[in-house]
């Protein structure tokens, strides 16, 4: 299910107001994305890496959500240096590889590993409720955060109900095969799996009704800037003028 | 107050000739009349299918009646503006906690009603936090819902009614799934608070110690029980603490 291992600590950034993080990820992620120098990716993933050392996580939880994005990542290893043409190039057996290529698949690599850092360093040191409740705040639509929150709240109770079918069809000595009884047994479990969720939704809407919702919703939570986050926001901004400016003057 | 209210023994909640069904050939509901009396605490003991929780659905305004008419606090019950009134005013406890209980943590749930009923910030807080008490769930504010117990999300589930503090009280099998405990804790509140209520259970134990009278529904109709037989009789045996039947 849904793990939030960053979200709870007492580090300074999880001390900082969430409204100011989200912030600071958001802009900071943009810039990054839309660079492409050398000089100036490497200082924002540095610039990553060190928050993330500041959040205080657990590395090898750091380790393994990286794992996965850069498995996506190693695809353009696999492609770029041999179909995108520039620079020197290298011969590798029947292959060739063309210096551009690397470098295009090592920027992307830095791009994304730093984008990602810095979200777990910003963002996931929140709880989703607490992300929810930010977002709400920072006028993000009323609806997308209504819709994140209940699916927060519903992806588990649709997992349990998951787990019973898939319980009830092992009881009955179930075992999955390439059979064509095995696909149907699945395409029946997706199935049963979307009624219950849609008559759960309805459900949920009749009981919220019952309590008066009228389709808006109020948030309870109460959010104080301080000084610190000021000084917070500062430093990231900086940090991230400071990426754009090396953009600009290195040209590599 | 409403126009009709005031009158001595007028009902709060009439229904009149309701008729409700998903087929003609077999409604749920047929020709139902029902009175129900500000101060009432009855229960409605019947069988599966009978139609009790379309009952109260209906009294809530989440199904239409085909047929009848629906008055609740003096007032005909015609579209769904009207049926807002009645929600703030009746609290309907569903029957499956995971249904109510929506918000990420206790404390929003509890205070998701008082707030929709535009209440400020600081009263829906001060109200919901003095309904966990009453229900003994103090230490439950930051807790998260969906990783409580089924006994502690069915306990939560009547706070975040009762902090809108409701005129009538509908439960729909509240004590279905408990342990003795937290079943204790529901006749307690029940019997302590000053509201009118309509219960649906199977335990009859549980209906004796709280309601005046029971019901039953018969062929689409709210009869009187007379088929059910209680008798009480004092014994003891191991386990004997444990709501049960013989």
């Amino acid at each position: 299910m849904i793990e939030e291992p960053f979200a709870i600590g007492h580090s300074v950034i999880h001390t900082t107001d969430p409204r100011i993080r989200v912030i600071a990820a958001v802009v900071f992620s943009f810039a990054v994305a839309l660079c492409y120098g050398f000089t100036s990716l490497m200082f924002a993933f540095a610039v990553s890496v060190g928050s993330v050392l500041a959040c205080r996580a657990r590395l090898g939880q750091v380790i393994k959500r990286l794992a996965l994005v850069n498995v996506f990542v190693l695809i353009f290893w696999f492609v770029l240096p041999f179909t995108y043409p520039g620079g020197a190039t290298y011969s590798l057996g029947p292959l060739t590889l063309h210096q551009a290529g690397i470098v295009f698949a090592a920027k992307i690599t830095l791009k994304s590993n730093a984008i990602l850092l810095i979200l777990i360093a910003f963002i996931a040191t929140m709880t989703l409720a607490t992300l929810g409740h930010t977002l709400g705040r920072l006028k993000v639509p009323e609806k997308l955060v209504f819709l994140l929150m209940i699916t927060y709240r519903y992806v588990f109770v649709i997992a349990q109900e998951y787990q019973k079918i898939i319980k009830s069809i092992k009881i009955r000595g179930f075992t999955p095969k390439t059979t064509l009884h095995t696909y149907k047994t699945f395409a029946y479990v997706v199935g049963m799996l979307l009624i219950r969720a849609s008559e759960r939704a309805d459900r949920v809407y009749n009981a919220m009704r019952c309590r008066g919702f009228k389709g808006t919703y109020y948030s309870l939570t109460e959010f104080r800037a301080d000084r610190r986050s000021w000084i917070f926001l500062v430093t990231v901004f900086t940090a991230t003028a400071l990426v754009i400016a090396m953009e600009f003057l290195f040209r590599f | 107050m409403n126009t009709n209210e005031n009158k001595i023994n007028h009902p709060i909640i009439k229904m009149r000739g309701i008729c409700f069904g998903y087929s003609d050939a077999s409604p749920i509901l047929k020709d139902l009349d029902f009175d129900f009396f500000r101060g009432d605490k009855i229960g409605i003991i019947a069988p599966n299918g009978s139609g009790k929780t379309t009952l109260f659905h209906l009294i809530m305004g989440l199904i239409k009646p085909v047929y009848g008419e629906i008055e609740i606090f003096g007032r005909t019950m015609a579209s769904e503006t009207d049926f807002t009134d009645v929600r703030h005013r009746i609290g309907l406890l569903f029957q499956d906690a995971d249904d109510q209980l929506f918000c990420p943590t206790v404390l929003e749930d509890v205070a998701f009603g008082p707030l929709n009923m535009g209440k400020s910030r600081k009263e829906a807080l001060d109200i919901s936090r003095r309904t966990l008490a009453f229900l003994g769930l103090s230490d439950f504010e930051k807790r998260i819902t969906f990783k409580l117990s089924g006994g502690e999300k069915k306990l939560v589930s009547l706070a975040t009614i009762l902090s809108m503090e409701p005129e009538v009280l509908l439960l729909d099998e509240p004590l279905s799934g408990l342990d003795t405990r937290t079943r204790s804790v529901i006749t307690r509140a029940l019997t302590e608070m000053d509201v009118s209520y309509i219960i649906i259970s199977h335990n009859i134990n549980f209906l004796q110690s709280t309601t005046q009278s029971t019901r039953t529904l018969r062929d689409g109709r709210i009869v009187a029980d007379d088929q059910v037989h209680v008798h009480v009789h004092d014994h003891a045996h191991v386990h004997g603490d444990v709501p049960h039947h013989h």
